[in-house]
C-alpha cells in the first residue's frame, strides 16, 4: 500500500474506464429515460470497444496490483478480449430485440456493462475476496437482466430462480473460501498455493471442493445445472444469448486461475472432480436435450453439454489442455452468437417464437437463414471441416495426451448423441413442410453477427493456427511460474 | 501445375460452388451447366494426372506438403499411390455422370443439389489424397454433411429416417476412430500417415486402436452386422446419391483398411484376421440370401453391395498379393458396376416411379438397348469371366484360399448366390410377360441415358478382359504394402502354437 499511486493502477485501466463509463451512462439514462435506450446501447458497445483498445494498449506482462488482489497477465488479457468481444456481440444482438419486445429500458445495456465489468474482474482475480466481488458484481447484474421483463411471469420466475440458486452457490463458495482461509491463513492465491504445497490439509481440500461447487454452478456444469434450462427459457431471448455466450467464459477462466494458482498442489484431487463434472455435463447435455421442444431449452442443454466438452480440456490439467479450453470457448462463443442471432429473428406477428417446430420449412422462405443455421448446427455437432470440430479435436487431443482415454471415448460418444438433436433442427428446417414466414426486417447488426459467425466457422479450417498459438501463449503463464 | 494437381482437383469443385452461390438470379439450367462443366474439368485434370502418373512405381506421387497447423505439427500433406489413384479417378469420373443422371430427375432446389454434389466431390477426392491423418479425417467425415442433405432433401418418402440413420451410424464409428487417431498421434508423435506406420506400438495397444478404426471403416464398408444403414440410405437416396454412395463412399472403408489398419497396426490386423474373415463370410452369404428375397430393386442391389464388399474385406485381410490385388480390383469394379446398376434402376424409376420388381417385366420387348446394357452389368455383378467382376472375385478367392481354405470355400458359395439373385432380378424385370401396360409402354434409353451408361458398360468389359490396365499401377503399391505388412506383423501366439504349418511358412516371406 505504501507505493500506491495512480500510475500503478494502469493494468486495470480498462476496468476503471468501464466503471466510470457505466456510471456516466447511468446518469445519462436517468436524465433521458427509456427513449435513450438504444443510444445508450450503442454507447455501451463503444465503451466496450474503448475498454478493448485500452486493454490492447497496456502491456500484458504479469503485474500484481492492489496488494495482489488484481493480477494482469496474458491469460487475463486474452480472456478479457474474448469477453469484450462477446459483450459487443450481445449488445448488437439485443438493441433491436428489446425494442421489438417492448422492453427497451435504459438499464438493460448498463446492466450488461456492469456484469461485463464483473467478468473482467473475475478473470483478473488473484484473491478469494476479489474473486467473490467480481463474481457477485457479475451475478447480481445477471439476476436483474433475467427478470428485466417485470410484467412477464416467466421472466420474473427466471430471475427469482436464478437469484435463489445463485445465492446458494455463492454461499457454498463463501463457505469454501472461509475454510481455505482458515487452513492456509491467506486469501491470496499465490500464498494459498505456497502454503498448500507439500502439506495438503483436508480442511483446505474441503474448502476447495465447496469453491469448485460454487463455480460449477456458474458454468452450469452438471450436477449444478438445474437452473439453466428454466432461466434460459424464461429470460428474454437476447438475455439468454448473453447468458449462453459470455458469463461462462469468465467463470471458467476464473476456475482455471484458481485451480492453477491456488491449488496446483491438489491437482490429483481436483482433476477427479473436473472429470466427473465434465462427464456428467456431456451426458446430461446430450440426453436431456433430445426431448426438448423449446429451442431455448434445447440450447440450454446444448450449452451444458458444451461446458462439459470444455471441461475435458481442464480435466487434462496440462498446458495443452488449458489452451484447448480457450480454443473451445472462443469457437463456442462465436457459434452461439450466430445461433442466437437467428433465433432472435424467429418472429411472427410481432411475437418471438421459441418452438423448434416454428423453424419448419425455414429453407423455403428464408434460405439464407436456414443455411446459416444448418452450418452452425453441423458445427455444433462437431463435423469437420467446420470450426466446431476443431474445438472438440483440441480438447480430446489434450485429454488423450493426458491419458484420459475413458473420458475421451465417453465424450465422443456423447457428441454422437448430441448430433441427433442438432440434426433434428436441420431436419425441421429442410425436410418439414413450411409454416408461415417470419416477420421481415432483420436489423443489420444482427445479420452482421450471424454472417461473421458463419464466416468464422467455415474459414477456420484454412487458418487454424493463430487461435491455437494465442491460446497456448495465454496459458503458458501457469506453467512458467509454477 | 503438376505439382499441385491434387489440390487442383480437390478445390476446383469449390470454384463451381462459389460460382453457383455468387451469381445472383442464376437459373436452374445454368446451375446444372456450371456444375457439370466444373466436374468435367475436374475429370479432365484427373486424366492429365493419370497420364503423368508414373506407372509401376510403388511410392507416393504428386506429393504436396505445406504447413496447416504449425502449432501442432499437422500438415496439409497430399499424395497418391497405386491404391488411391484409381479411387480418385473413380470419384471424378462418377461425379459428372451423377450430375447427368440428375439432369431431369432433380427438379426442386437444383442449385442446392449441385452445390451439395460439388462439395461432396471435394471431400471424396480429398479423402483419397490425404496423407495426413487429421486431414484425412476432416475429408472423410466432411462427406457426411452433403450426403445427409442429398438423402434428406431429395430422397424418397422415408428419407428423414434414412438420412439420420446414415449420419449417426457413420458418425458413431468415426468418432471412435478420432480417439484412436489422437492416441496414435501421442504414441508416434506425428499425424503423417507414412511416418505413423514406422512405429513399434505393443500388440495389446494396437488391438484397441485397431478396433476403433474398425468401428469406423466397418460401418463405412459396410460390414455385417453394421450394414443396416445402407439399404435404407440406398432406397431413399435419389439416383445420383445412390450412385455416388455405392460407387465411391463405400470404398472409403476399404481404402481406410489399406491405408491405416494394415500398415500402421499390422500386429492387430493379423490378430483380428479370423474375426474379419468370419464377418466377411457372413456378409457374403447372408446378405446374398437377403438380396434373394427383396422386392425392391434398389434394396436388392444395396444388399448385393454388402455382399460384394464382403469380398473386399476378405481379400484385404488375407495379406497376400492376390488377395489385396483382388480386393482393390473388386472395389474399382464394384464402383463401376453398382454405380451403373443404380443408374439403370434410376432409368426405369424415372419412367414408372416405382422400384418394385413385380411391377416390371418383359422390358426386353420395348427397351432392347436397356436390356442389353443391363445384361452386361448384371453379368459383371455375377462375376462372369470376361467382366471386371470376375477378376476381383477370382483374385480374392485365390488369395484367401492360400491363407484359409475354409474361408475360401464359404466365400465361393456367395458367388453362386450372387448369380442367383442377379439372374432372378434380370428375369423378372427384363424377361417374362409384361404385367403392367405402363411398363410395356416405356420408351427405350434416350440419348442422355445412353451416353452415361455406355461408357460404364464398356469399362466393365474392358477391365474384365484386360485387368492389367489397372493392375500395372495397383500391384506395385500393393506389393509394397503387403511386404512391410508381412515383415512387421508378429504371428499371434495362438497361430504359432496351434498351427505349426503356418509358422513354418513365415520364413518364406523374408
Amino acid at each position: 500500500m505504501n507505493d500506491f499511486s495512480l500510475v500503478s493502477l494502469t493494468p486495470m485501466a480498462p476496468e476503471i474506464f468501464l466503471a466510470v463509463a457505466g456510471l456516466a451512462l447511468l446518469v445519462l439514462g436517468v436524465f433521458h429515460g427509456d427513449k435513450a435506450a438504444s443510444a445508450i446501447g450503442w454507447l455501451t458497445a463503444i465503451a466496450f470497444a474503448v475498454a478493448g483498445a485500452l486493454l490492447l494498449q497496456n502491456g500484458w506482462d504479469r503485474a500484481e496490483i492492489l496488494n495482489g488482489m488484481f493480477v494482469m497477465d496474458q491469460f487475463a488479457g486474452i480472456l478479457k478480449l474474448v469477453i469484450l468481444t462477446g459483450l459487443v456481440i450481445s449488445v448488437c444482438l439485443s438493441i433491436r430485440h428489446v425494442q421489438e419486445e417492448g422492453m427497451a429500458r435504459f438499464e438493460y445495456p448498463i446492466l450488461m456493462l456492469f456484469s461485463g465489468l464483473g467478468m473482467m474482474l473475475m478473470v483478473s482475480a488473484h484473491d478469494l475476496l476479489a474473486l467473490y466481488m467480481g463474481l457477485e458484481l457479475q451475478s447480481l447484474a445477471l439476476y436483474v437482466l433475467a427478470s428485466i421483463r417485470r410484467d412477464n411471469m416467466k421472466s420474473s420466475e427466471a430471475g427469482l430462480k436464478y437469484f435463489v440458486l445463485g445465492a446458494i452457490s455463492s454461499g457454498m463458495l463463501l463457505f469454501g473460501a472461509s475454510l481455505v482461509y482458515g487452513y492456509t491463513g491467506s486469501t491470496n492465491f499465490t500464498v494459498i498455493g505456497e502454503s498448500l504445497a507439500g502439506n495438503l490439509s483436508i480442511g483446505a481440500l474441503i474448502g476447495m471442493v465447496f469453491i469448485l461447487a460454487g463455480l460449477a454452478f456458474k458454468v452450469s456444469a452438471v450436477p449444478f445445472h438445474m437452473w439453466t434450462p428454466d432461466v434460459y427459457e424464461g429470460a428474454p431471448t437476447s438475455v439468454t444469448a448473453f447468458f449462453a455466450m459470455v458469463p461462462k467464459i469468465a467463470a471458467l477462466g476464473l476456475m482455471i486461475r484458481l485451480l492453477f494458482e491456488a491449488f496446483p498442489g491438489a491437482i490429483v484431487q481436483w482433476q477427479q472432480i473436473i472429470w466427473m463434472l465434465s462427464a456428467l455435463s456431456m451426458a446430461v447435455g446430450a440426453f436431456a436435450a433430445l426431448q426438448q421442444e423449446n429451442i431455448k431449452r434445447l440450447l440450454a442443454y446444448s450449452s451444458i453439454g458444451n461446458m462439459g466438452f470444455a471441461l475435458v480440456g481442464l480435466a487434462a490439467g496440462t498446458q495443452e489442455g488449458l489452451a484447448s479450453v480457450l480454443v473451445y470457448l472462443v469457437i463456442y462463443m462465436l457459434m452461439t452468437a450466430g445461433t442466437f442471432g437467428i433465433v432472435l429473428s424467429m418472429r411472427r406477428d410481432g411475437k418471438g417464437l421459441e418452438q423448434i417446430s416454428d423453424l419448419s420449412g425455414l429453407s423455403r422462405h428464408n434460405p439464407a437463414a436456414a443455411y446459416a443455421l444448418a452450418i452452425l448446427m453441423f458445427s455444433m455437432s462437431g463435423i469437420p471441416p467446420l470450426a466446431g470440430f476443431f474445438g472438440k479435436f483440441m480438447v480430446f487431443k489434450a485429454a488423450v495426451g493426458a491419458g484420459l482415454i475413458g473420458l475421451s471415448v465417453f465424450g465422443v460418444l456423447a457428441s454422437v448423441v448430441a448430433a441427433y438433436y442438432y440434426l433434428r433442427i436441420i431436419k425441421v428446417m429442410f425436410f418439414d413442410d413450411p409454416v408461415p414466414a417470419y416477420d421481415r426486417g432483420t436489423p443489420f447488426s444482427r445479420r452482421a453477427v450471424v454472417a461473421l459467425s458463419v464466416f468464422f466457422i467455415v474459414v477456420f479450417v484454412f487458418e487454424p493456427s493463430p487461435l491455437i498459438e494465442i491460446s497456448r501463449d495465454a496459458v503458458s503463464v501457469f506453467f512458467t511460474h509454477g | 501445375m503438376l505439382e499441385h494437381i491434387l489440390s487442383l482437383q480437390i478445390f476446383l469443385p469449390l470454384v463451381g460452388v462459389a460460382l453457383i452461390l455468387a451469381l445472383p438470379g442464376l437459373s436452374d439450367g445454368a446451375a446444372r451447366w456450371i456444375a457439370l462443366l466444373t466436374s468435367t474439368i475436374v475429370f479432365g485434370v484427373s486424366v492429365v494426372m493419370m497420364m503423368n502418373y508414373e506407372s509401376g512405381a510403388a511410392g507416393f506421387q504428386f506429393v504436396e506438403k505445406t504447413e496447416w497447423f504449425p502449432a501442432l505439427g499437422i500438415n496439409y500433406h497430399l499424395g497418391i499411390d497405386g491404391i488411391s489413384v484409381y479411387l480418385v479417378l473413380l470419384s471424378t469420373f462418377l461425379t459428372p455422370i451423377c450430375l447427368l443422371s440428375a439432369w431431369h430427375s432433380i427438379e426442386k432446389r437444383v442449385k442446392e443439389f449441385m452445390v451439395a454434389f460439388l462439395i461432396l466431390e471435394t471431400f471424396m477426392i480429398g479423402t483419397f489424397c490425404a496423407l495426413d491423418a487429421v486431414l484425412f479425417y476432416v475429408f472423410f467425415e466432411g462427406v457426411l454433411i452433403p450426403m445427409f442433405i442429398i438423402i434428406g432433401v431429395w430422397g424418397g418418402p422415408r428419407r428423414v429416417y434414412a438420412a439420420f440413420k446414415f449420419f449417426l451410424y457413420t458418425l458413431f464409428g468415426s468418432v471412435l476412430m478420432l480417439v484412436a487417431l489422437l492416441a496414435l498421434y501421442y504414441l508416434t508423435g506425428t499425424t503423417d500417415i507414412i511416418e505413423m506406420s514406422k512405429n513399434n506400438i505393443t500388440p495389446a495397444i494396437q488391438n484397441w486402436l485397431w478396433l476403433a478404426f474398425f468401428a469406423s471403416f466397418a460401418v463405412k464398408m459396410p460390414m455385417w452386422p453394421v450394414h443396416t444403414w445402407l439399404p435404407d440410405a440406398h432406397v431413399e437416396a435419389p439416383t445420383a446419391g445412390s450412385v455416388i454412395l455405392a460407387g465411391v463412399l463405400l470404398k472409403m472403408g476399404g481404402y481406410g483398411f489399406l491405408r491405416f489398419s494394415l500398415p500402421i497396426l499390422p500386429d492387430a490386423s493379423a490378430y483380428f484376421t479370423d474375426m474379419v474373415f468370419v464377418l466377411s463370410i457372413i456378409a457374403i452369404v447372408y446378405t446374398a440370401l437377403v438380396a434373394l428375397v427383396q422386392e425392391d430393386m434398389k434394396k436388392l442391389i444395396a444388399y448385393s453391395s454388402v455382399s460384394h464388399m464382403g469380398f473386399v474385406t476378405l481379400g484385404i485381410f488375407t495379406g497376400t498379393q492376390q488377395g489385396v490385388d483382388g480386393a482393390m480390383f473388386q472395389m474399382l469394379s464394384h464402383g463401376i458396376i453398382s454405380a451403373a446398376l443404380f443408374l439403370c434402376v434410376g432409368v426405369v424409376y424415372d419412367r414408372l416411379h416405382t422400384r418394385e420388381i413385380a411391377r416390371y417385366g418383359g422390358l426386353v420387348k420395348n427397351m432392347p438397348k436397356y436390356a442389353t446394357v443391363f445384361m452386361v452389368l448384371m453379368l459383371g455383378s455375377v462375376g462372369l469371366p470376361g467382366t471386371s467382376g470376375f477378376v476381383g472375385e477370382f483374385l480374392t478367392l485365390m488369395g484367401s484360399f492360400e491363407v484359409n481354405t475354409y474361408a475360401a470355400v464359404f466365400a465361393t458359395t456367395g458367388v453362386v448366390f450372387g448369380a442367383a439373385y442377379m439372374l432372378v432380378l434380370y428375369r423378372r424385370v427384363i424377361f417374362g410377360e409384361a404385367k403392367n401396360p405402363d411398363a410395356a409402354a416405356m420408351p427405350d434409353l434416350n440419348r442422355l441415358e445412353y451416353g452415361y451408361l455406355v461408357p460404364l458398360t464398356v469399362m466393365v468389359i474392358v477391365f474384365g478382359v484386360a485387368p492389367w490396365l489397372v493392375m500395372k499401377d495397383v500391384s506395385p503399391a500393393v506389393t509394397r504394402l503387403i511386404t512391410t505388412y508381412n515383415l512387421e506383423k508378429t504371428l499371434p501366439s495362438s497361430y504359432a502354437s496351434a498351427a505349426p504349418a503356418k509358422a513354418e511358412k513365415a520364413p518364406r516371406h523374408e
